[in-house]
């Protein structure tokens, strides 16, 4: 990148933190929440949640390879916002959810989210450390352990949220084949694709990183789910003015 | 309450970090290098402390717990025992040792994704069953002609200026569609990123 490039990137950053304050403190102030479209599978993601709640049983949140070192651990980041959010909404349960990672870091994390969970709703005395684990370190190890875990009988729900290859495709079939509702999301392309042809509930694109703003309806998760939404109208704007724009200079 | 020591040093490391990106400055880059170094480094040990709570924590608990099957377990224990002291008696350079384990590990996985393939062409005939709606339908209609489009069928017809030019342009979709997906994932990525430096997401227990 050059040196106009870099300052176009800085300004556009600092535009977008300043944006993003002015809509959290915006909404902290008025106390109205913006209203964004109706996303199925996070709907029925909720649902399932509050079942699992009701019928005792266990959530698994699978939280993909996604090494913290990396360009591609902005989803590992999501996922483990969504972690936090499953174990807050669950913590009624007699079963605490379980995470399971590919990555030694990420693992540890959801580890320490779980815990933090649970001594926030106090219920330190259901936390086991095996609740947020390494399912394997490299792709198709993490695949194969992951698959001991649907195959548990107290888990009935599968979170497929982070960076997977096409490997995941063993977890969602075990899962779809179990009968289990799967809720399935990526950031990589291979992996949404593979969801889209396996698993009911697939959420594509950005509305992996939407997940946190429709369960939290927390103000700067509101603002930043906005700010997004905004970004890409913006995106298609100048994509469609730089077609026009070309098909009149190629006439 | 909170201590907002943790979440000050993150910003701090953050805004050091992104500071040293966009300012070429040398005084930057002397901190930001091995900042850098020590996050690898201590995602590397974070690694080996998840692999060994994964092998004694996990698997040694399942082996204790007379409710759970213990063959897999076992097995996890016993490889991962022979493959370390294997590894610490002959050095993890030696060829034979390499030799074995990626004889071993190679095949298997190898095996395994032979097996997705039949996996997801079974699962992929099923989707009409699954997703009942437009989205299903025209992924179905996608999969069959972009299989047909890149089984070089076409190939016979391109002697025809406008049909290559279709073919051509058809063979173009999918990419289109892949930016529009992954600029929705860079958007994202990029405001999750803000959102953990300036402290609103906390990916970690302060």
């Amino acid at each position: 990148m050059n040196s106009l490039e870099m300052n176009i990137g800085l300004i556009l950053l600092i535009i977008i933190t300043f944006t993003l304050f002015f809509f959290s403190i915006r909404q902290r102030r008025t106390g109205k929440a913006p209203s964004f479209r109706r996303i199925t599978a996070i709907s029925n993601f909720k649902r399932s949640i509050g079942m699992s709640i009701e019928d005792g049983t266990r959530i698994h949140v699978s939280l993909g390879n996604a090494s913290l070192t990396q360009a591609v651990s902005a989803s590992a980041f999501a996922s483990l916002k969504i972690l936090r959010k499953i174990g807050e909404l669950s913590s009624n349960s007699d079963n605490p959810p379980v995470a399971s990672s590919g990555d030694g870091a990420l693992a540890l994390l959801s580890q320490d989210t779980l815990h933090d969970v649970a001594r926030e709703t106090h219920t330190l005395e259901l936390f086991q450390s095996e609740n947020g684990h390494l399912a394997g370190p490299t792709p198709v190890t993490n695949v194969v352990g992951a698959l001991q875990t649907i195959a548990d009988p107290e888990v009935h729900t599968n979170v497929l949220i982070g960076n997977y290859g096409s490997e995941v495709g063993f977890l969602s079939t075990a899962s779809q084949d179990k009968g289990a509702l799967t809720i399935a999301a990526s950031d990589s392309l291979t992996a949404q694709a593979t969801f889209f042809a396996t698993v009911e509930q697939t959420l594509i694109g950005e509305e992996l990183f939407a997940v946190p703003a429709y369960l939290h309806n927390e103000p700067m998760q509101n603002a930043s789910l906005r700010i997004q939404d905004m970004l890409r109208g913006l995106v298609v704007l100048v994509l469609l003015v730089g077609v026009i724009l070309k098909l009149v200079y190629a006439l | 309450m909170r201590s907002p020591i943790v979440p000050i040093i993150g910003f701090l490391t953050g805004i050091i970090i992104l500071a040293g990106y966009f300012v070429p400055s040398p005084v930057l880059e002397a901190i930001r290098t091995p900042m850098l170094d020590w996050a690898v480094i201590l995602s590397g040990v974070a690694g080996l402390i998840a692999i060994f709570h994964l092998v004694f924590g996990v698997h040694g608990r399942r082996l204790r717990d007379p409710e759970k099957s213990h063959v897999f377990s076992f097995i996890v224990i016993l490889v991962f025992m022979l493959t370390v002291a294997a590894g610490i008696f002959f050095g993890i350079n030696h060829t034979g040792f390499q030799k074995v384990v990626t004889a071993i590990q190679m095949p298997m996985e190898t095996s395994l994704m032979a097996v997705l393939a039949v996996t997801l062409a079974y699962s992929s005939l099923r989707l009409l069953q699954r997703q009942r709606n437009w989205m299903g339908f025209v992924f179905f209609i996608a999969v069959v002609l972009y299989l047909l489009v890149n089984s070089g069928i076409f190939a016979l017809v391109t002697d025809i200026t406008a049909l290559r030019g279709l073919v051509a342009g058809i063979s173009q979709a999918p990419l289109a569609g892949a930016r529009g997906i992954l600029i929705g994932v860079a958007l994202g990525s990029l405001l999750t990123g803000i959102r953990i430096l300036i402290g609103s997401d906390r990916p970690y227990n302060s």
